[in-house]
């Protein structure tokens, strides 16, 4: 039940025959098993590709293979923490007594609502401190970029025991305040208006599960504070020519009931873009590259229904241009279904049914 | 009616995509008009040199008259080529066409950008030094910080001056018409002027810009005579100039060049980094006269940037002048008065506003920038490319302002090592930064100095700008009170010594001949 809401009877709609989500993960549990339902997590929204600028999260979210469900409202909080002591500078790895450690908190407000079964819209709004432990720079704060995706389940098929589902994500994101993004490591993002198209696909048997995903990433110039200056060559503008970004991801793990557990590989790409030179300061389009591992989970709290925690955890492995970030995050969400009446009573009862 | 649901929105999501794509960066100097100087300046031979005795020191023989094969046979050879010319010749073309010494200029600011790199630390802890005598060595020489750049612009625009008024003084003298004039079938591709074509300005400048770059920077002579020749070609391409034009100028001014290169070899420059001894012997007086002594706030420590370089032989006034020209002690480290300066600083940073950080960065022109010198030249060239002037005129205008801002460094950091007066954050350590900490000490202010004497200079070339460019000076001076990295007196007090710089600069310009 759900007591913090007195108008929602939290018999949430879940029920989905197979998959109900919040966030993006994509639970494609089987369809004979109960119904999840809220799943975010960190890659929501902050894929912690800690840059070197410390924290750009890129909103790349929702590599995961769930679905909300018709008219529920997921929604919840993200804290994010990452820092990084080492950096490369294109290939050359070094640390920066001038620096120390680089760190990054993030809060973020995040949510997914089912238009339908098979399309949810996402989004995400990150409020972003920035911080060095040694030099004199100082860190930044503010309100990040805000991230939706619209996320469509286009595919589904199953053979036997075994499903296989596609998922077709487009994702927009625009800065919400005038945050400086020339100024890394501190700045708490890159200040691009981006659009992104993700391919995912997911395969589900039994508990075990495996998603792959490729996203490409289209990003628009930025304005900088300064009216010129010099990547390989010297520009003389304000404007700043961002390289577009791929990033593809495979995430393999068990979805069971009440928790998920998963094992994640992500790779980002720069389509371009240029190294940061040796002992030069980093700029918003340099060759921003990284492999990262990570593992997640999220836990269902059995005693108040629609209510979930999540956490995950994720290191740099290699990187250019960026730093060697070792990120955290932990969520609290919570499921809201707006039209109650609607659910399906054919579904199969979700597992506070028998509460 | 669901997958109508599932299109429609997609549709329009991947509508909005599209709507609000944009990638179009362009430099605001990429398209410009070929120059067309409003006045010819016909009598610029006359003007007062830099450092030449006259404007004849070197011979330029007498060209071909108009009628001779030898004369036919060069517009022959520019026919021949724009008969063919390719869409890059005429994107070259038209890039040389706009002013060379704009053009070198811009090339100057990118050498200077790409050269402005501290060296990374060696592992003991010590920092290696740039050596011109290894120049492609780590760490590539120069390191192109803002006294190396300051003289490095200086020499170049008062060669690049010195050779044009020699320029001028051959052209009145032989005038030989541009071949575009002696036959109507060579297309003109710049502008048509009246100014004779014999010897070439264009070349003047090619040769003497490349043979400063040899000394200034001696790991880019193959890109710079890349340069100078494409410059060369598009000349004779462009309709404006014959090869014995071009031949000439070139000749011309590398002998112009030779004369800078050789007061660069003994203006005490080479000598700027000091040694150990000097570093401590800094510290020491500073503590003997009670004050607390600046240190490097860089972890390892690094050495003070170039701290003899207010040794360097100024071009606007003599050594002497240097000491006259330096303002009276700051405040004094235990004074009241430095304590309150300091948490008018921590002030300013505990929460900065949008627009000081806009106006931090928008003038901090630190490592991998154009230094406040590059910065300075970009706002007077675009300023300068509004007023039509001629090249010979646009590399007088700049030489006085390269010049300017050459003295201001020199004199600025006569100061800052006299005084050898420590950081806001050294003082305070709670005051972050909102850029790098300079590696020197704080006062007076380079910024302010540099922005006082180019905003001088600069408001008597363009007397309409004079109040914008004061303001700008104004606010270079405040970014630094802003940015935590420099205290009040600094830049009020550094603001004034740049503006006296400036006002040498006036007088100069005032008795050089060029605006009779």
């Amino acid at each position: 039940m759900c007591r913090a809401c007195p108008y929602v009877h939290a018999r949430i709609a879940v029920n989905m025959p197979q998959q109900v989500s919040c966030g993006i993960i994509l639970i494609t549990i089987n369809k004979t098993t109960p119904m999840e339902r809220c799943f975010i997590r960190k890659r929501l929204f902050v894929l912690a590709l800690l840059l070197i600028t410390g924290n750009l999260l890129l909103a790349q979210t929702d590599q995961d293979a769930i679905m909300m469900s018709k008219h529920n409202f997921c929604t919840g909080l993200m804290y994010g923490h990452s820092n990084w002591d080492h950096y490369w500078e294109g290939t050359f790895k070094r640390d920066n007594l001038n620096l120390g450690t680089v760190s990054t908190n993030s809060y973020a407000v995040m949510g997914n609502y089912g238009i339908t079964d098979h399309l949810n819209f996402l989004f995400g709004v990150p409020y972003i401190q920035t911080k060095a432990s040694a030099g004199t720079l100082h860190g930044q704060k503010g309100i990040q970029d805000l991230s939706v995706w619209l996320k469509w389940l286009a595919a589904e098929k199953t053979f036997g025991k075994h499903d296989l589902s596609l998922y077709l994500l487009g994702g927009f994101s625009t800065p919400l305040s005038n945050y400086t993004a020339d100024f890394l490591p501190m700045s708490i993002g890159l200040h691009s208006t981006t659009f992104s198209g993700r391919l995912m696909l997911d395969y589900q048997h039994g508990g075990f599960f495996a998603t792959g995903s490729a996203t490409y990433i289209y990003r628009n110039d930025i304005t900088i504070d300064r009216t010129a200056y010099y990547t390989t060559t010297q520009v003389q503008s304000n404007k700043v020519d961002m390289p577009d970004m791929a990033a593809f991801s495979l995430r393999t793990g068990y979805r069971s009931h009440p928790l998920i557990a998963e094992a994640v590989v992500t790779n980002m790409q720069t389509l371009g873009g240029f190294d940061i030179r040796k002992n030069d300061m980093p700029f918003p389009s340099n060759k921003m590259n990284a492999t990262t591992v990570g593992i997640n989970g999220k836990y269902e709290i059995a005693k108040i229904d629609g209510l979930s925690l999540t956490g995950g955890a994720n290191y740099v492995m290699a990187g250019r241009n960026v730093g060697q970030a070792t990120s955290y995050n932990l969520g609290v969400f919570y499921i809201i279904a707006f039209h109650p009446k609607k659910e399906h009573s054919n579904q199969k009862p979700s597992h506070d049914t028998s509460k | 009616m669901k997958k109508i649901i599932h299109y429609i929105t997609i549709g329009s999501f991947l509508f909005l995509m599209n709507a609000g794509c944009n990638k179009s960066v362009k430099g605001r100097t990429d398209n410009l008009a070929p120059l067309n100087p409003q006045n010819i300046d016909l009598n610029a031979g006359t003007w007062k040199t830099v450092l030449l005795t006259r404007p004849d020191t070197f011979a330029v023989t007498a060209p071909a008259a108009i009628n001779s094969t030898a004369y036919v046979a060069e517009l022959n050879e520019i026919k021949g080529y724009q008969k063919n010319l390719t869409g890059d010749q005429e994107a070259r073309i038209r890039y040389w066409a706009a002013g060379g010494v704009l053009r070198w200029n811009e090339l100057m600011r990118e050498l200077v950008a790409k050269y402005n790199l501290p060296p990374y630390q060696n592992a003991d802890g010590t920092y290696p030094i740039p050596s011109a005598a290894n120049p492609f060595a780590y760490p590539l020489f120069p390191f192109a910080n803002p006294p190396y750049a300051a003289r490095a612009y200086a020499y170049i625009s008062a060669a690049q001056y010195d050779a044009l008024v020699a320029c001028w003084y051959y052209k009145k003298l032989y005038n030989r018409p541009a071949p575009y004039k002696t036959d109507n079938t060579v297309i003109s591709k710049a502008s048509q002027t009246d100014l004779p074509s014999y010897p070439s300005e264009a070349a003047v400048l090619a040769g003497v810009t490349a043979e400063m770059m040899k000394l200034l920077f001696p790991t880019e002579i193959a890109f710079i005579q890349a340069k100078a020749t494409e410059q060369e070609t598009a000349t004779i391409m462009a309709g404006a100039a014959t090869r014995s034009d071009i031949v000439a100028g070139e000749a011309l001014g590398r002998q112009v060049a030779q004369v800078f290169i050789a007061r660069a070899r003994t203006d005490n420059a080479g000598k700027a980094v000091g040694t150990p001894a000097d570093w401590s012997n800094l510290e020491t007086t500073a503590t003997a006269k009670g004050e607390t002594p600046w240190y490097s706030l860089e972890v390892p420590k690094r050495p003070p940037m170039l701290p003899l370089f207010g040794k360097v032989t100024p071009f606007l006034f003599d050594t002497a002048t240097v000491s006259a020209l330096r303002p009276p002690a700051p405040p004094s480290t235990s004074s009241a008065q430095m304590k309150q300066e300091t948490e008018e600083i921590h002030e300013l940073i505990t929460n900065p506003a949008r627009e000081n950080i806009r106006i931090v960065q928008f003038w901090a022109d630190g490592v991998g920038t154009y230094t406040p010198p590059g910065h300075w030249d970009a706002i007077a060239a675009a300023d300068f490319i509004n007023k039509n002037f001629s090249e010979v005129r646009w590399a007088r205008d700049m030489a006085l302002l390269n010049m300017s801002l050459m003295d201001a460094a020199i004199v600025c950091w006569n100061t800052k090592f006299f005084y050898f007066n420590p950081r806001p954050t050294q003082m305070n350590p709670a005051i972050k930064t909102l850029t790098g900490i300079p590696n020197f000490p704080a006062y007076i202010s380079g910024h302010s100095t540099f922005s006082g004497a180019a905003a001088a200079i600069l408001g008597y070339i363009v007397p309409e700008r004079a109040n914008a460019y004061t303001a700008m000076a104004q606010e270079a001076s405040f970014s630094r009170m802003a940015g935590g990295i420099h205290y009040r007196s600094d830049c009020a007090i550094g603001l004034q010594v740049g503006t006296n710089i400036g006002n040498y600069a006036i007088t100069r310009a005032k008795n050089d001949g060029a605006d009779k």
